[in-house]
């Protein structure tokens, strides 16, 4: 079992065509795959569906990718911080399939447990449910959601072994587990590889048989709202 | 004098008791935090935590530490980390007791709009659908009306919806009102605000 890769070029090497289905972790900028974002977008690869809960910003994170016109339909709850996304959507150049944020979390989850289909509360009576199968339980009306079965994963973590049991850290973890659950392959970037051992079994938040490869690397995580208190005021 | 922002917000405080689980969205509902006083309250962040403490002091700031509206903020000694799918298994499944949200429109019965408007604004419902679809009580906090001074109280949506017949109560600057059978009662208007005033600031039936 040999997980770990070089960088993030070599990891996703034989992985990568055009048309693939990628489900992506993170949520604004907290805890998104930066380093396998460029790599993806080096590669040049295209028509890309790419799930996320965000598209991060204009020139960062997911952003680089649309800014390439790699990205050919975004799955996604929320795209407010993205300019470029805004105008190529607006243009019809970019397909964009609203996912209420708990549906696209599930509909990970339910992927990577096999299970293909779950009913759900959320989005009954608005645009979300209109041509979905409507059932009826104990007198509340839920609609059908499908399972995302996904290509490939690509998520961020914060420390790996290199079986890749998987260490998130605070909410950097959002929707890299789910995202990470319903890839065919899945590749991991993290602050850290630990030896063996060194990572308390009881606390490993995603085991090692979900991830398929690792690569270390350093993250520029980057802020999106610095919000702060001055120490006056307390 | 209608309320201001931190005055809604006061208001809104009054919704939340002891014990409870619940979750502020954006805006105006934010500044509810400043005003739960001693009540013992913990503050879910969708994104995936509990126990949501106040913004970190400057130099402080922890790019993995953001909430829902990407603010950096801090964790408290009682703070639990989760993944999005758990996060909102507790929404859909019931356990937040109250979701105190911004909007739109509301409609006479209870239907809210406060996701995207046709061909100017398409930004997401984010996690708005399922909070409205899973929380207990669910508390809209808004202007009466919008920059055009148009009524934000309305018989029918016009914008595309959040939901159905989920809001319970409704925190304007001119009063708190209650979704109820045939539509809207007024339960407090806020200082020197008359009853005929709201009444001419909403399209919704008020009974």
């Amino acid at each position: 079992m040999q997980k770990v890769y070089p960088n993030a070029k070599a990891a996703l090497d034989g992985l990568l065509r055009d048309d693939m289905l990628i489900a992506a972790g993170g949520f604004g900028l907290c805890g998104i795959p930066e380093l396998l974002i460029d790599a993806v977008v080096e590669s040049g690869v295209k028509n890309l569906t790419v799930a996320s809960n965000n598209a991060g910003v204009d020139g960062f994170g997911l952003g680089k990718l649309l800014d390439t016109r790699q990205i050919k339909k975004m799955m996604s709850s929320y795209v407010g911080e993205n300019a470029e996304f805004m105008r190529q959507y607006l243009a019809g150049e970019l397909e964009l399939e609203f996912n209420p944020q708990g549906t696209l979390a599930e509909r990970m989850r339910a992927g990577g447990s096999g299970i293909p289909g779950f009913y759900t509360k959320t989005g009954y009576g608005t645009q979300i449910g209109e041509g979905k199968e409507v059932k009826v339980f104990n007198g509340e009306h839920y609609i059908l959601e499908e399972g995302i079965f996904a290509d490939l994963s690509i998520v961020k973590a914060w420390k790996a072994d290199d079986t890749g049991n998987l260490v998130f850290r605070k909410t950097a973890r959002n929707f890299n587990p789910p995202a990470a659950m319903c890839g065919k392959v899945c590749v991991v970037e993290v602050e850290e590889i630990v030896e063996r051992g060194a990572l308390d079994p009881d606390h490993i938040h995603l085991p090692g048989i979900y991830v398929h490869r690792i690569i270390q690397g350093e993250h520029e995580k980057r802020i999106e709202k610095v919000t702060t208190r001055s120490r006056e005021d307390a | 004098m209608p309320w201001d922002r931190n005055q809604m917000a006061e208001r809104a405080a009054q919704e939340l008791e002891d014990g409870m689980y619940v979750n502020l969205g954006i805006g105006i509902p934010t500044l509810v935090a400043n005003y739960v006083g001693d009540k013992d309250i913990t503050l879910q962040s969708e994104n995936g935590m509990l126990g949501m403490g106040p913004f970190p002091y400057e130099g402080e700031e922890d790019p993995d530490l953001i909430n829902a509206g990407k603010q950096t903020i801090t964790e408290l000694n009682r703070t639990s980390y989760f993944d999005s799918a758990m996060s909102f298994g507790m929404i859909r499944g019931g356990k937040i007791a109250a979701a105190i949200l911004g909007a739109m429109e509301v409609a006479e019965n209870g239907d809210l709009a406060n996701w995207m408007i046709p061909g100017k604004l398409v930004k997401g419902m984010g996690g708005a659908m399922d909070l409205v679809a899973g929380v207990e009580k669910v508390v809209v906090v808004m202007d009466h009306t919008n920059k055009a001074g148009e009524t934000k109280l309305l018989k029918s949506c016009t914008l595309p919806l959040t939901g159905t017949g989920v809001v319970d109560r409704i925190i304007t600057d001119l009063g708190v009102l209650d979704v109820v059978e045939g539509g809207l009662k007024i339960v407090e208007l806020a200082p020197d605000v008359t009853e005929d005033e709201l009444r001419s600031k909403t399209e919704a039936t008020i009974v």
